[in-house]
């Protein structure tokens, strides 16, 4: 594709000055200059953080000093055996929990909005509206719901459940579920737009002559959209595991990870950034990482993707 | 029969409503209340005087919000520039030139998107500390520029469907390659920019970590940052607090109400890949 004419007869300077030019034009030409600045960010800010988080993961370091010790495989010992640190493992088992629900009211009111309703994009704006607000905005109103005399427990007096009113972010036995409920909030609507797109770009013509066939709206969601938003299904499942280990925000913002709360990330935040133990936080990111990628890798194998490829 | 089931999906779907709503509607009602009327009040009542902006002044005054929203339009515009010509470029040589290594690179970029951006800031943060960019605004802007790949995708995806045959016959009028780009590809990805601009517009507007922990320093305050200072030394003020969430909200909501469409078109491609 890159046809240059030159003319081979040509006085020797003129031919000089020609190649200078010539190295000059295969400089704008190389594919390298284009892809530079996107490689370079791409390594400095994701390939060698990871390569160092590596090697500060089989240290013991401050952050500070400019020597670190090496500490062998001591700091995953206290990742995978410290109570402390094994119990912010099982905390993501809330917000996991709290995904399935997640998923089941996506897919409900994705599949209901599908079929014809009225006011239809109102509802579709309201159930979708709450993922794109700030994080901080969110992690305030919902600190409003749940204080004491708040408005959850308002309207559980309203209704005649007053005595069911706690501290809901106090109490150590209901804050996660507390803050897995907010999770649940906020991120609903990203899962049920992503249905709702797998749903309508199956062809309606296989609606209608299914209809015409007698199938009933059971019929056509068990037959027809089951099997055409399958691996977005599948996909949503995966993505909660590692979202539910990845949780930080809601629960940082909300309870600085007090009463029991504290979530793997936010442990790792602090063991970092607070206490300073950076090979310490290294292990536990090193740990969730890798978890992810075996996720990864099952999902692909599970689910071989059926799109196209990028070149 | 139909009847019922008809009345259980409108029932659900006002409920779900009712649901998503009403956390919000509160905060908007107590952000209009005087002190003594919040004190006074319950949270389920409306303020008595829907003009009483006087919480949204103590709110933009003590909480410095003018320098937040000035410091993340500043980011928003610099890291959302870079993204473009980044992803552009990056896009245009895989998609465009043959050359060694591109499988290899399309591979680095693929595996990149799957580390969570959040499990590496202990180290990334050594980084952007040796590059002396640790409480400046420049650490925000190469984090968003460098930490983002969904964009590449969406360009790669878009450049394929830009015939080649447009690149060929600019040659053939003696464009360069960066010509082509600039004359051709550039104006011709115009929908794949917006794309990109409106989902990772919302996510820099709402990010919260990269700004916590990366600048420090009050006159560094982004919306996110500025808006967590409230939960200090404001306690139990929680009609300012509610005022200043509500400003937070409103870009958002009125964004959303412009822009929907191209937000859920944004929303899946972003997410799918």
């Amino acid at each position: 594709m890159t046809s240059q004419v030159i003319d081979g007869a040509r006085p020797a300077s003129a031919a000089r000055r020609a190649t200078g030019r010539l190295t000059r034009r295969r400089f704008w030409q190389s594919p390298w200059l284009y892809v530079a600045p996107a490689l370079i960010l791409l390594v400095t800010f994701t390939y060698v953080p990871v390569g160092n988080m590596i090697f500060y993961s089989f240290h013991r370091w401050d952050g500070l000093s400019p020597t670190m010790e090496p500490a062998g495989l001591d700091n995953y010992v206290r990742v995978f055996t410290d109570e402390r640190y094994r119990r912010v493992f099982l905390i993501s088992l809330y917000y996991f929990a709290a995904s399935f629900a997640q998923i089941a009211i996506a897919l409900y009111f994705a599949v209901i909005l599908s079929f014809d309703t009225r006011f239809r994009n109102l509802f579709k704006g309201i159930l979708f509206f709450p993922y794109l607000l700030n994080s901080v905005a969110v992690g305030f109103v919902f600190l409003y719901l749940f204080q004491p005399d708040g408005t959850l427990d308002t309207v559980l007096r309203l209704v005649g459940l007053g005595e069911h009113t706690r501290h809901w972010l106090g109490d150590p036995d209901i804050a996660n579920i507390s803050l897995a409920g907010t999770s649940v909030w906020r991120f609903t609507g990203l899962n049920f737009v992503l249905f709702l797109g797998a749903i309508q770009s199956i062809p309606g013509e296989i609606y209608e002559a299914a209809e015409i066939d007698g199938a009933n709206r059971w019929h056509q969601f068990r037959h027809i959209i089951a099997p055409g938003i399958r691996r977005i299904i599948s996909l949503s499942f995966i993505l909660a595991i590692s979202g539910s280990l990845a949780v930080f925000e809601i629960p940082f913002i909300m309870t600085g990870g007090a009463n029991g709360t504290r979530t793997f990330v936010v442990q790792a935040y602090e063991t970092a950034f607070q206490f300073r133990q950076i090979g310490l936080a290294s292990a536990m990111a090193v740990a969730l990482l890798v978890f992810v990628l075996i996720l990864t890798w099952i999902q692909r194998k599970v689910l071989p993707d059926e799109e196209v490829s990028l070149t | 029969m139909r009847l019922v089931a008809r009345t259980a999906k409108y029932a659900s779907l006002v409920g779900a409503s009712v649901m998503v709503l009403i956390p919000l509607l509160v905060v908007l009602f107590a952000s209009f209340k005087t002190r003594q009327e919040y004190d006074a009040t319950g949270p389920l009542t409306p303020p008595e005087n829907w003009l009483n902006l006087a919480n949204f002044a103590t709110a933009w005054t003590d909480g410095q919000m003018l320098r937040g929203f000035l410091n993340t339009t500043l980011i928003l515009a610099v890291s959302l520039a870079g993204t473009v010509l980044v992803g552009t470029l990056a896009a245009y040589a895989i998609n465009r030139f043959a050359f060694r290594f591109k499988r290899l690179i399309l591979g680095a970029f693929l595996v990149a998107a799957l580390v969570p951006g959040v499990t590496t800031q202990v180290a990334t943060y050594q980084i952007v500390k040796s590059m002396g960019l640790v409480n400046t605004p420049w650490s925000a802007i190469v984090l968003f520029m460098g930490t983002d790949i969904i964009s590449i995708y969406i360009f790669l995806q878009f450049m394929q469907s830009i015939p080649a045959s447009l690149d060929q016959a600019a040659m053939i009028d003696g464009a360069s390659r960066f010509t082509i780009y600039r004359r051709v590809i550039l104006p011709l990805m115009k929908p794949a920019i917006a794309t990109v601009v409106i989902i990772k517009g919302i996510a820099v507007y709402n990010e919260f970590y990269i700004p916590f922990l990366y600048m420090r320093s009050p006159e560094l305050n982004v919306v996110s940052t500025a808006l967590f200072k409230f939960k200090g030394p404001f306690g139990a003020q929680w009609e300012t607090i509610a005022a200043c969430t509500m400003i937070v909200i409103i870009p958002t909501v009125v964004i959303f109400l412009f822009l929907q469409r191209f937000i859920y078109n944004g929303i899946t491609a972003g997410a799918t890949k």
